[in-house]
């Protein structure tokens, strides 16, 4: 029989409970007010005293009503129909609710129980399996959809049945297996997976070693972030990061992207399911709606299902990845959620960490960023999931716990930084602070070295290094004065600014510039290092600035163009006019 | 909030602090409201019988003894067209002489609007203030706040662009407002004639700061019955939210919570994100647009209550005290308007985001000059050109003393800019320098 109890003591969204059986840590349990049954779950024990987060307002909620256990922890349904979704951070499907206001107590199931789908099977009776084997297949819009032996399933299976190919909805039984006992377990297309728990469900994970291209230059060329890395993007608020983050979204290669908004404006989530039905995707052609599934808890909508809401995220990630996909996530920000726990620590009067949030931050936000990677499946395909979290530091400054936190976790860097925000030097990214780890890994090297050129990790640390030159040359500048320095700190200074205005900094807002293919990044690359490795003879500074001032505005205007189109070519030229003015 | 007729009352407290009290009561619901010797109070903790009550008025004065009745349900306001053109208290009781509104009974701080069912804010407000309508365009059912230091005249911009911004409502939340603020409010929308159109709910400095707590909720509640009910466009001005948050830290402390920091209360965020979030653009076509200010201590963006806003809000109004023209103007650094980029060159010409990127740019050139100046280098001939460039863009532009069309702005930028510079300089798109370039 289920274990019930009753509301002894209520702050806020933390519950107390007197239990009469056993409780698990994370089970879920229904709050009963009035009628409506209030999600809830179990965050500590004490005795026979529960405490739970309630994922509701408990407005009107007594002391003495009815909460009832369920046995389970939070659940992520996974099956076909997740794509194109717009979830909440419990997986209610927000497209199907009445009414414009959210309503209490109101859950809503995530998949469409009456959809029937093309099954076809790919397993045979007699046939071994194991955990995420595939067993058949169903076209899910533009992808392959594969129904595998559930997640759960432990040990070996033998196939006894399968359904043969037709139309069928989730849940019919499309296929029976018999397990080392000799028992027989029924298998739908949809099944549960516990979202706190990472999927493990694949032979092994190896180092990543390919990058994920994002159109970005100063991502793809300067910080390259690898298929199934991790990556996170600290910055002040105004710094861009949403702007960045969306334009990772759009643009990055990947066949699924899972956005979750966590405590993060309502508006934003509008931008995307306005926009990625329109929006095409540069790689495919398809429209981005096809390959995105929306998970948002934005800030007014409780706060302990902003945690719920970057597990669910994982999770659908991880299933999809077991079907041989590269996902790509993205979580903004994980600095909410970790606001969220500090919120519940706080509420049950725990020690404080550092700021108040709770010790064991730095451990949870590891064990999350580890569930990100590329794995081989038990079929020998591969599959990625990659992940992306922005961290809204307090008051921009980056020495705090879940700035610090993430960035023992994560392997890219992408510093926003408030001065050049202030400067409309977009993306805001700090071209010298950041970093990518995976430059370094030598499977990443080969692989850029193949597919961009031989020599290309040279060429980018040389740009790397020629903008560090040109920041201490400035710092000197300022401090010595222009007379008071040599020509040579003004044109290094100079060549670094042209390396920041014609390569780092992009429009996200024009149709053109805002999405780069590596091709054109080598070839935009080649052209200003070509220019940075010349040594000039400026008269004074002043026609040192103003030449290459007059190259930036090419540059740009290049960008701007459509890659070698007449434009472009017109542009080109005026750029090897300017350059064969000024030659030594 | 008449008295009910099944309310029990109890007559011992446990315990008192400046803001809350305690006592042991049963069948206490979360959030109900109730009266400790007719002082408004409201339930914020139970733990077993044992009721903790936050006394919106503050405590002095009760005593032990004091009788405790509970009233059954959360804070309500009476909503109807009656509304308008009306002064009330934190309460909801009118503070106009006039008679109370009646209406249908509504709790307040309700639940949020499915972001599904939202709509891309897509609809222009022009304030005639270049700052704002050039560079950081305010679009309906944004939420934004003016970030300023208490010296600048922040409640008399936000007036303006109030009485400018065509919207049906206008509601204004008042919280620790100086009666003389009060009182300008109110001559300035008696002047301007709209005092029809206008609701507001203010709590002066006179008053306890615990009830400012009540006041966003009511001033909301009010808002989505005109723009839900009434399909209205509705703004409303929270101004200051600085004092708000000053009040949530008061109750939290003496609950015993743990501060974060700056000694505010860890919840900061969603406590804020929840008034904010109501901001929205409906389907049926009502909106709310909330313009806040929250001041700020010198200048400290980094302080929690500025810091958790710009998370929040989608962007920031920044006024300053330009030294070299003599305004008081929109920092164009510092300011931004997330949904700026929705209306600019869909509602607005063509050429309006890169007049405001080239605009802000060179402004930012001439201050890098400005600290040349002051580190005592020679300049060059661009760094004095973009100096004076400056001081003419503060002046036309920039001052919140402006009130021209956007087209007008646009025409104002394209002549600063040839008058100073050569088109390579302002980085401009080649055709729109082609087409607007002035010769």
């Amino acid at each position: 029989m289920a274990t019930k109890g009753k509301v002894t003591g209520i702050v806020s969204n933390l519950v107390t409970v007197q239990v009469d059986g056993p409780v698990g840590e994370n089970e879920l349990c229904y709050i009963n007010l009035g009628g409506t049954q209030l999600l809830a779950e179990v965050i500590k024990v004490t005795g026979e005293k529960a405490s739970v987060q309630v994922f509701e307002s408990t407005r009107g909620l007594k002391n003495g009503d009815e909460v009832t256990f369920l046995g389970r922890m939070l659940e992520a349904s996974l099956g076909p129909g997740l794509l194109s979704g717009v979830y909440d951070g419990l997986q209610n499907d927000l497209t199907t609710m009445e009414g414009v206001f959210l309503k209490r107590g109101e859950y809503t199931d995530p998949l469409n129980h009456e959809k029937l789908w093309e099954f076809k099977p790919l397993a045979a009776p007699g046939n071994k399996v194991k955990a995420a084997d595939w067993l058949g297949e169903v076209q899910e819009g533009w992808l392959s959809h594969k129904i595998m032996v559930p997640f759960k399933f432990v040990g070996g299976y033998t196939v006894k049945s399968i359904a043969p190919a037709g139309s069928y909805n989730i849940d019919t039984e499309i296929a029976v297996l018999t397990d080392e006992e000799g028992e027989d377990h029924s298998v739908s297309m949809v099944q549960k997976w516990p979202v706190k728990v990472a999927v493990r469900a694949y032979i092994e994970k190896p180092r990543p070693s390919n990058i994920m291209e994002t159109g970005v230059r100063i991502i793809d060329t300067f910080n390259p972030i690898a298929e199934g890395g991790t990556g996170f993007i600290p910055g002040p608020f105004g710094c861009g990061k949403t702007v960045l983050q969306h334009a990772i979204a759009k643009q990055g290669e990947a066949d699924i992207v899972v956005m979750a908004a966590c405590g993060e404006r309502a508006n934003e989530v509008v931008e995307i399911f306005t926009e990625y039905p329109e929006l095409v995707d540069p790689h495919t052609g398809r429209k981005l709606m096809e390959r995105t599934v929306i998970i948002c808890n934005t800030s007014n909508m409780p706060v302990a299902a902003r945690e719920a809401s970057v597990y669910t995220a994982m999770t659908i990630c991880e299933y999809y990845r077991a079907m041989g996909f590269r996902c790509l996530l993205l979580a903004d920000s994980t600095s909410r959620w970790a606001q969220a726990l500090r919120e519940m620590s706080n509420r049950m009067e725990e020690l404080p960490g550092q700021d108040a949030f709770p010790v064991d931050l730095s451990a949870i936000i590891s064990n999350f960023y580890a569930r990100a990677g590329r794995v081989v499946l038990n079929n020998g395909q591969t599959g990625a999931v990659t992940f992306i979290g922005t961290v809204s530091p307090a008051g921009g400054n980056l020495k705090e716990p879940v700035t610090e936190s993430t960035k023992k976790a994560a392997r890219c860097f992408y510093a926003l930084e408030q001065n050049r925000a202030d400067q409309k030097r977009y993306p805001a990214v700090n071209p010298v602070d950041s970093y990518s780890k995976y430059l370094e890994y030598p499977e990443i090297q080969a692989t850029l070295e193949e597919s961009v050129e031989r020599g290309w990790i040279n060429k980018v640390l040389k740009a790397k290094n020629y903008v560090r030159r040109g920041k201490e040359m400035a710092d000197q500048i300022n401090i010595l004065g222009d007379d008071g320095v040599p020509m040579s700190y003004h044109e290094a200074f100079w060549k670094s600014e042209l390396i920041d205005f014609a390569f780092l900094q992009q429009d996200a807002f024009d149709a053109i510039d805002s999405v780069c293919p590596m091709a054109r990044q080598k070839y935009m690359l080649d052209l200003i290092l070509d220019i940075c490795d010349r040594q000039f003879d400026f008269e004074d500074y002043e026609k040192c600035r103003s030449w290459f001032k007059e190259l930036i505005n090419v540059m740009r205007q290049m960008n701007y163009s459509e890659f070698e189109s007449a434009d472009f070519k017109k542009y080109n030229d005026s750029l090897t006019k300017l350059l064969s003015e000024n030659v030594n | 909030m008449s008295t009910k007729a099944y309310q029990r009352t109890y007559t011992k407290l446990q315990a008192i602090t400046k803001a809350t009290v305690s006592l042991d009561a049963k069948g206490v619901a979360n959030d109900e409201l109730a009266s400790v010797n007719g002082k408004l109070a409201q339930v914020v903790k139970t733990n077993g019988d044992r009721v903790t009550l936050q006394v919106f008025s503050g405590t002095e004065g009760v005593p032990t003894d004091a009788e405790v009745s509970f009233f059954g349900a959360p804070p309500t306001l009476k909503v109807s067209e009656q509304l308008s053109g009306r002064f009330f208290n934190a309460y909801g009781k009118p503070i106009d002489g006039g008679p109370e509104v009646e209406g249908e009974e509504r709790q307040t701080g309700g639940p949020s609007v499915n972001p599904y069912k939202r709509r891309q804010p897509s609809e222009l407000i022009p304030t005639g203030i270049a700052g704002i309508d050039l560079n950081n365009t305010l679009v309906s059912g944004q939420k934004i706040p003016f970030f300023a230091d208490p010296d600048q005249p922040y409640n008399q911009v936000m007036a303006d662009v109030a009485l400018r911004a065509d919207v049906d409502k206008i509601i204004l939340g008042g919280m620790g407002l100086s009666n003389d603020d009060y009182l300008f409010f109110r001559h300035a929308f008696e002047n301007a004639g709209a005092l029809d159109r206008i609701v507001s709910f203010v709590n002066t400095t006179e008053e306890p700061p615990v009830e400012r707590l009540l006041i966003p909720d009511m001033a909301l509640t009010a808002a989505e019955y005109f723009a839900v009910d009434k399909n209205e466009k509705v703004l409303v001005l929270l101004t200051d939210m600085t004092l708000y948050a000053d009040a949530l830290s008061i109750v939290s402390n003496r609950m015993d919570q743990i501060p974060s920091k700056d000694s505010m209360p860890g919840s900061l965020y969603s406590d804020l994100a929840k008034i904010y979030e109501k901001a929205v653009q409906l389907p049926a076509g009502g909106s709310i647009t909330i313009i806040a200010v929250t001041t700020l201590n010198d200048g400290d963006i980094t302080h929690a209550i500025p810091d958790n806003t710009g998370y929040i809000t989608e962007g920031q109004i920044f006024l300053r005290a330009d030294s070299d023209s003599g305004c008081v103007i929109v920092d164009p650094f510092r300011s931004l308007s997330r949904l700026k980029q929705l209306v600019q060159g869909k509602k607005t010409r063509e050429d309006h985001s890169q007049i405001m990127n080239a605009g802000v740019r060179l402004y930012a050139d001439a201050q890098n000059a400005k600290t040349k100046l002051q580190n005592g280098f020679d300049l060059s001939d661009y760094d004095l050109r973009c100096l004076d460039y400056a001081k003419d863009y503060a002046r036309e532009l920039l001052s919140i003393d402006v009130n021209i069309t956007i087209d007008e702005m646009l025409d104002t930028a394209w002549k600063l800019f040839a008058k100073y510079f050569s088109p390579a300089e302002t980085g401009i798109k080649q055709n729109l320098i082609d087409k607007y370039w002035v010769k």
